[in-house]
């Protein structure tokens, strides 16, 4: 495992990266795209894992920096699995029905280009901060 | 490779594994297994410095801040937050001003003001993990040196960084290389002194239990600078778990070629090996910790000869304390025009404190130069414990002096710090209230500091053991008026005469206490009073018969059957056999007993 030049070194540290960039991506989560998927009973009965995977994994190869995390039940049982994206600036929106097919659309249009896809649930309600 | 939702990141500084964190990390890996989740890392770094409320967890990404955590609480983390996504309020920190819960650390005050440079890895890598100081650039700094700087090229950024010695004398660390470079010898050394010995302190502990690799890379870039190829490290045996992860570091670092000969293939040989102490402070101060590594006895010899001409071995031999080290890299990598900018006109950079004595967050923090005491004190350190007054706070352990209310918007930085008869000193600080007697504080010092006097020079060896003597027969109430002139006078002769640092610095606490508190001082010697309430021999505890009860409750709790008295008849205390250990005050519901 011998680092035989600051190459090596550098490629190293780029393999380890992923090791603590979750920890580092969530010591400035303001500036990077945050994704929360609903896990909740309903959400995971409904395949919300396997889009978390999906979202964990695909980021992951596409090198985007992203912060994805599991949040409790949003309340939108009947549009189960839902995810909240907030890209950095925005204000977050709400997808409904979202399987791996329709995750990977909002990865592609939304997350990347910033257009919006159908889904779309609208917020009705204000948060007590 | 998996793709972890959660890291789980456990405290594993002495601290809370005092606290049983270890315990708490075993059982997450229990109920995670024992409920089929893989795709959640826990992981055991160093200190976050919140030490307080330790054992702390935290979960990231979302930076869930939980504090005083217990095993039993794990299932609980792990079936709510993890699997449900739902924070554990209850283990949330608890703000003391607004009462509600902080469920992230970006929002707790304690790290709002703080900047993390030395500390930058502890509380977030696995120290016994060298992929994980690779992944956040690690010895990218020492390649940077290697293969871009010379070595005299490498020195002037030193010097340009304005980094000064974090071990308290605050000497530039560019210079001091400079001086071992220009020294000709066959062989050189590098010397990490991890002597940390002031009471109250533990930033060098942390900083090797937390990011031991930072300091091994530092210690490389020196011996590249000044022309050395070993490196050694005098760390104390009191402080095993350091020792344990740097020795882990120090092989990892082998294995991965990072040490050793041809050091990322550009011919440069470094290897590092402990040392270990027995705990004596003395041995903090250079020459001495020399000596002691050569076998010899661990006593201060003259200087010059300075350890960069001649140290040890004999050989040209650089110095430096383990925060010093730690900020090396980072300003390599980010560039002494990066580091030269934070701090004051004089002192760059941050300076690592550890909080201690009756303040709310007592804890590890990281502070530009310049911040102030009072916002180190109100601020991070959420003020005094108990919503008491603050009384002083002592800077540079027994070294150093106490700062009182008037100096509490002193910039924290070498100078400022001076000019109000203290000194910066290692990074402890302990915070006083209105409880402490500072006749006391002073003979608290110098019982240390006389404990700790090798005895080679009188001054030291006699003079503090005298000066002791008086401060007992203060405290005691037979001091005399002429015993505090003579207490001065004893002080500036040691001052002006001791062999080394130790002594010379030794009366500080008594000088500095006599400046700010002579009132304390002359209460004790005419009033035979003790104006805090902590010297026993000045102090009576007495029954106000007006008030009295007869409840019996005190006279039943008494250790020592001092309390005498019939039911419902008012209580007597006997002076002669009362042992002023305080249990009747405490005990009497209505507040019928005071000290006086």
């Amino acid at each position: 495992m011998a680092v035989k030049s600051l190459a090596d070194l550098k490629k190293m540290s780029s393999e380890f990266k992923n090791t603590v960039s979750l920890r580092e991506n969530g010591d400035n989560v303001d500036s990077l795209i945050q994704i929360k998927v609903a896990m909740a009973t309903c959400g995971i009965a409904s395949g919300a894992k396997e889009v978390m995977d999906f979202y964990l994994e695909e980021l992951d190869k596409q090198g985007i920096k992203a912060v994805v995390t599991q949040t409790g039940c949003m309340g939108y049982c009947y549009a189960e699995p839902t995810i909240e994206v907030k890209l950095p600036g925005k204000d977050p929106i709400v997808f409904g029905h979202v399987n791996v097919e329709k995750a990977s659309e909002i990865l592609e249009k939304y997350i990347k280009n910033g257009e919006l896809v159908e889904g779309i649930i609208p917020v009705n309600y204000e948060t007590v901060k | 490779m998996t793709h972890y939702r959660f890291h789980i990141l456990c405290c594993g500084g002495t601290g809370c594994k005092a606290s049983n964190s270890a315990g708490i990390v075993r059982k997450f890996e229990a109920v995670l297994k024992e409920k089929n989740i893989n795709d959640v890392q826990v992981i055991t770094t160093g200190c976050f410095g919140f030490c307080e409320k330790g054992p702390i967890v935290k979960i990231l990404p979302d930076n869930t801040f939980y504090v005083q955590v217990k095993e039993d609480d794990v299932e609980n983390i792990v079936n709510e937050h993890i699997i449900k996504g739902r924070k554990v309020e209850r283990l949330l920190y608890t703000d003391p001003k607004s009462e509600g819960h902080v469920s992230d650390s970006k929002h707790m005050g304690f790290y709002k003001k703080q900047m993390r440079i030395a500390l930058r890895n502890c509380g977030f890598i696995n120290p016994e993990d060298i992929r994980e100081y690779i992944a956040r650039e690690g010895y990218a700094a020492l390649g940077k040196v290697l293969t871009e700087m010379t070595p005299e090229a490498a020195i002037d950024e030193m010097t340009k960084s304005g980094l000064r010695g974090r071990g308290g004398a605050g000497f530039p660390t560019g210079l001091k290389w400079g001086f071992a470079r220009k020294s000709v010898a066959d062989q050189k050394y590098v010397v990490c002194n991890a002597d940390e010995g002031d009471p109250g302190a533990f930033m060098d502990r942390s900083i090797l239990e937390g990011d031991p690799h930072s300091v091994i890379e530092a210690m490389a870039i020196c011996g590249y600078c000044i022309g050395a190829t070993k490196g050694l490290v005098y760390i104390r045996a009191e402080y095993p778990l350091a020792i344990k992860r740097l020795q882990i570091a120090i092989d990892q670092a082998r294995e991965y070629g990072l040490l050793g000969k041809d050091i990322l293939g550009t011919g440069f040989e470094f290897d590092i090996e402990l040392r270990y102490g027995a705990g004596a402070f003395v041995c903090g101060e250079e020459t001495a910790l020399i000596h002691s590594m050569e076998g010899q006895r661990g006593e201060p010899t003259v200087k010059p000869p300075f350890p960069a001409v001649k140290g040890y071995m004999g050989k040209p031999t650089n110095v430096n304390n383990v925060e010093t080290f730690a900020n090396v890299p980072v300003i390599y990598l980010k560039g002494a025009d990066w580091f030269n900018k934070i701090g004051t006109e004089k002192s760059k950079g941050t300076k690592v404190f550890a909080l201690a004595g009756k303040i709310n967050n007592v804890g590890l923090i990281e502070v530009p130069m310049g911040t102030t005491l009072r916002e180190i004190i109100y601020e991070i350190g959420g003020g005094i414990k108990g919503g008491k007054k603050f009384k002083a706070v002592q800077t540079g352990g027994p070294s150093g002096g106490c700062l009182t209310e008037k100096d509490l918007d002193t910039p924290v930085d070498y100078e400022s710090l001076a000019a109000a008869k203290s000194i910066m000193g290692s990074g402890g600080m302990i915070v006083m209230d209105e409880d402490n007697c500072m006749v006391a504080i002073a003979k608290f010092y110098l019982d240390f500091t006389v404990d700790e006097s090798c005895g080679k020079c009188t001054p030291c060896r006699v003079g503090n053991k005298r000066m002791n003597e008086i401060l007992d027969k203060i405290i005691k109430g037979n001091g005399t008026m002429e015993d505090i002139e003579l207490l001065k006078n004893l002080a500036t002769v040691i001052q002006d005469t001791a062999l080394c640092g130790l002594g010379q610095t030794a009366p500080n606490p008594v000088l500095s206490t006599l400046n700010n508190f002579y009132d304390e001082y002359v209460a004790h010697v005419k009033d035979k009073k003790c104006p805090a309430g902590q010297c026993k021999d000045l102090l009576s505890y007495v029954i106000n018969p007006d008030k009295c009860m007869g409840c019996t409750a005190c006279a039943r709790k008494c250790p020592v059957a001092a309390i005498t008295g019939t039911v419902k008849q008012p209580h007597k205390i006997d002076q002669a056999k009362c042992i002023k250990c305080g249990t009747c005050l405490d005990t009497c519901k209505f507040g019928a007993i005071s000290k006086q």
